[in-house]
């Protein structure tokens, strides 16, 4: 599948996952390839956590849009832009879009937001997933990825339209949740990438919020993605003593033993992360991108394009109509 | 026995930081000594898991021990003998001195019995329990979970005769939510809006003052007239109560800052999970809770001493040969420890004298009493 058409596919990606998982990595990596690709992106982060920002190499950032990768140089690459919305500064901003500016204040000013929020709870993620159907709908960018709240939340996150429907029949918040449920399950407009490791729970956990997500919300399952999968070396078969007699190589003492070792340790783990992906393409059929595990360093914006490269190579593999997939 | 009461951060003389041998000897006698641990960590950890070995550890010592899960994976779940959400705990059976018991935490009917437990009468009860507001507060209000897991940690400590109750805290959203949790509630009682519904009569809309009712039109606008009078009715079912609320919650802080409760965090050596499990040993120090062991999971292992630049050079001098691989394999093995333990360095410096131990990345995922008893090998001299 051309990587263009398939960033063109809808104009958000929720990129959702357990904790621990890669999830802000992933969302990173698609903005960058989609932006590689002449996309401009925007990354919309719920969380306050400085990982998405390290990862551009550029200093934290807050509710105001700041530039994270700018495009227009030579390989024709769009920009990439990231925000944080809190549902505090969601709320303010649309009440006050809606002529109740007098009302947005009082709220802020008596903290009743939380309060309104237990009343109907699922308001501060509707209010979230509101503005970011707003910023869709202004064409904020060509592409919107929403770095979503962590695991279980993900699920009670994109729940919360369909549940505040119930509890709030009227009003702006009603309206809001409507707008929302529309967004969400128009494969058109928006689609869910869950991201998981090739290990066995945090598979088991992605299958059972891949089925949750269709059948409670009814969102778009775009593929999955595989975070962590060591990459592939040649040799580690080799007997380290043969091998280096081979390459007329001395030894130092204790190397063969590290070597073989080590070695068996990462054969050991690829097999079982063979397993799990193949185990993940059984239970769940839906096309599979895989990332590496990166072993040199901390993740910056080096590693950064390795993995957008590396997302657009997967892509370009996909079968032409994603979700039909039945390996 | 180190002086709780001192802030981690105030500690004038960190000390050496322990070796792995005397770091294993100290978490043990945490399990030997405590009542209470608390396992607390970014989500994805292995803190589940980590509870787990900890109370089995307990029952392995000869102590009454019951952990207290929130949402394990299915296959520790079963492994545990959790087939469904219970408040009563469950007994494992197994070739230890003491006794295992598993609970896994039932949110709703924890709160419900908090409830009735306080309620001045069935009638005050089930006002409370049909009432839309307590069901979203209930079943769904973010913190919930949190605060009726440090209910029943109260309550099973209260209670019942286990000498140990260990806890694993849920992967909060943000950071230490457990710590507020018991104070959410009574907190929300304290709220303007509960005062104004409360005064000067009790919780009758239109006795309520002017500009109550300007504040309860504001509200109404926003989300619709039905919560707001859903509200009203909770907190008129809920008069009277709130005074037990209060005392519970402080009753339950109280037993989590105090000495006989210990709090291990449990992180992973990744830059991201350090860096947050350092900002939860801020916030506990702040709370004046001394993180009491450090547990580090999924540490890759080092197969060769030495800096990786030297390996990865002698990759490249054999590139293309089967050599060359090997040792591009060890250089990124060598890469990875050291990585990891740079990471822990500053962590490990800021829990100090805390213990730290180590665990390896395990062969295959923990599921079952066999894999809990190799990662209790790891944890704890054998």
């Amino acid at each position: 599948m051309d990587p263009a058409q398939f960033f063109a596919a809808s104009r958000v990606v929720i990129v959702a996952g357990k904790g621990g998982v890669g999830k802000t990595t992933v969302s990173g990596a698609v903005a960058r390839a989609a932006a590689l690709r002449g996309r401009s992106t925007l990354i919309v982060q719920v969380e306050g956590k400085s990982g998405l920002a390290n990862l551009f190499g550029q200093p934290p950032f807050d509710y105001d849009e700041v530039t994270l990768a700018p495009g227009g140089g030579a390989d024709g690459s769009a920009d990439v832009t990231a925000r944080t919305l809190t549902p505090d500064d969601a709320l303010i901003e649309y009440l006050q879009a809606h002529g109740m500016s007098r009302v947005s204040r009082r709220l802020a000013s008596s903290g009743a937001v939380d309060m309104v929020a237990t009343a109907a709870p699922g308001i501060k993620d509707i209010l979230i997933l509101g503005k970011v159907k707003q910023l869709e709908q202004l064409g904020a960018a060509d592409l919107i990825v929403l770095d979503a709240p962590a695991a279980g939340h993900a699920i009670s996150f994109l729940r919360s339209a369909r549940g505040l429907l119930d509890a709030v029949r009227v009003g702006p918040i009603n309206a809001q949740a409507r707008d929302v449920l529309e967004l969400l399950t128009d494969p058109s407009r928006c689609q869910v990438v869950l991201v998981t490791l090739p290990e066995e729970t945090p598979v088991n956990e992605l299958v059972q919020t891949a089925y949750s997500l269709e059948d409670e919300v009814g969102v778009s399952l775009g593929p999955v993605v595989v975070n962590g999968m060591y990459p592939q070396i040649d040799g580690l078969d080799e007997d380290p003593v043969a091998a280096a007699a081979a390459a007329g190589a001395a030894l130092r003492t204790g190397e063969a033993e590290a070597l073989a070792h080590a070695a068996a340790f990462r054969s050991h783990r690829m097999a079982l992360q063979a397993e799990q992906v193949g185990r993940l393409a059984e239970m769940l059929p839906l096309p599979q991108l895989t990332l590496p595990y990166l072993f040199d360093a901390d993740l910056g914006p080096a590693e950064l394009e390795v993995l957008a490269q590396e997302l657009l190579v997967g892509i370009g593999g996909l079968a032409p109509t994603p979700g039909d997939g039945d390996r | 026995m180190s002086p709780k009461q001192t802030p981690v951060g105030a500690r004038t003389k960190p000390g050496k930081p322990l070796g792995a041998g005397a770091s294993r000897t100290e978490l043990q006698r945490l399990v030997r000594d405590q009542e209470v641990i608390v396992c607390t960590g970014s989500g994805g950890v292995g803190k589940t898991t980590t509870a787990a070995v900890i109370a089995l550890e307990g029952a392995r010592l000869g102590r009454k021990a019951c952990v207290v899960t929130i949402d394990p994976a299915k296959r520790l779940a079963d492994a545990l003998g959790l087939e469904t959400l219970s408040n009563a705990p469950t007994r494992i059976d197994g070739p230890w001195k003491g006794e295992l018991w598993a609970l896994m935490l039932d949110t709703k009917t924890t709160f419900d019995e908090l409830v009735i437990g306080n309620a001045e009468s069935e009638e005050q009860a089930q006002g409370i329990l049909d009432n839309r507001f307590y069901r979203n507060i209930s079943g769904a209000l973010s913190g919930t979970q949190e605060y009726m897991a440090m209910e029943k940690l109260y309550e099973l400590h209260q209670r019942t005769d286990f000498d140990l109750v260990v806890v694993d805290t849920p992967p909060t959203r943000s950071a230490l939510d457990f710590l507020e949790a018991p104070r959410r509630l009574t907190r929300f009682l304290d709220h303007r809006l509960y005062r104004v519904l409360m005064t000067p009569t009790r919780g009758i809309v239109r006795a309520v003052n002017v500009a109550a009712q300007a504040f309860l039109r504001t509200i109404s606008k926003v989300v619709g007239g039905d919560v707001v009078s859903d509200a009203i009715g909770f907190f008129s079912a809920f008069d009277g109560m709130e005074q037990g609320f209060r005392d519970r919650a402080a009753a339950t802080l109280e037993l989590l800052s105090d000495d006989v409760t210990a709090f291990v965090l449990v992180a992973a050596p990744r830059r991201d999970v350090v860096d947050e499990a350092t900002y939860f040993a801020a916030r506990l120090t702040e709370a004046g809770i001394p993180v009491r062991a450090l547990i580090v999971n999924r540490m890759h292992p080092r197969f060769a001493k030495g800096d990786a630049g030297a390996t990865r050079e002698r990759a490249n001098t054999f590139a293309g040969t089967a050599l060359g691989g090997l040792y591009r394999n060890l250089a990124d093995f060598q890469q990875v420890a050291s990585n990891e333990e740079q990471h822990l360095a500053g962590l490990a410096e800021r829990v100090a004298p805390a213990p730290v131990v180590r665990v390896p990345f395990l062969q295959s995922d923990v599921h079952d009493l066999e894999g809990l008893g190799l990662i209790a090998a790891h944890l704890f001299p054998r």
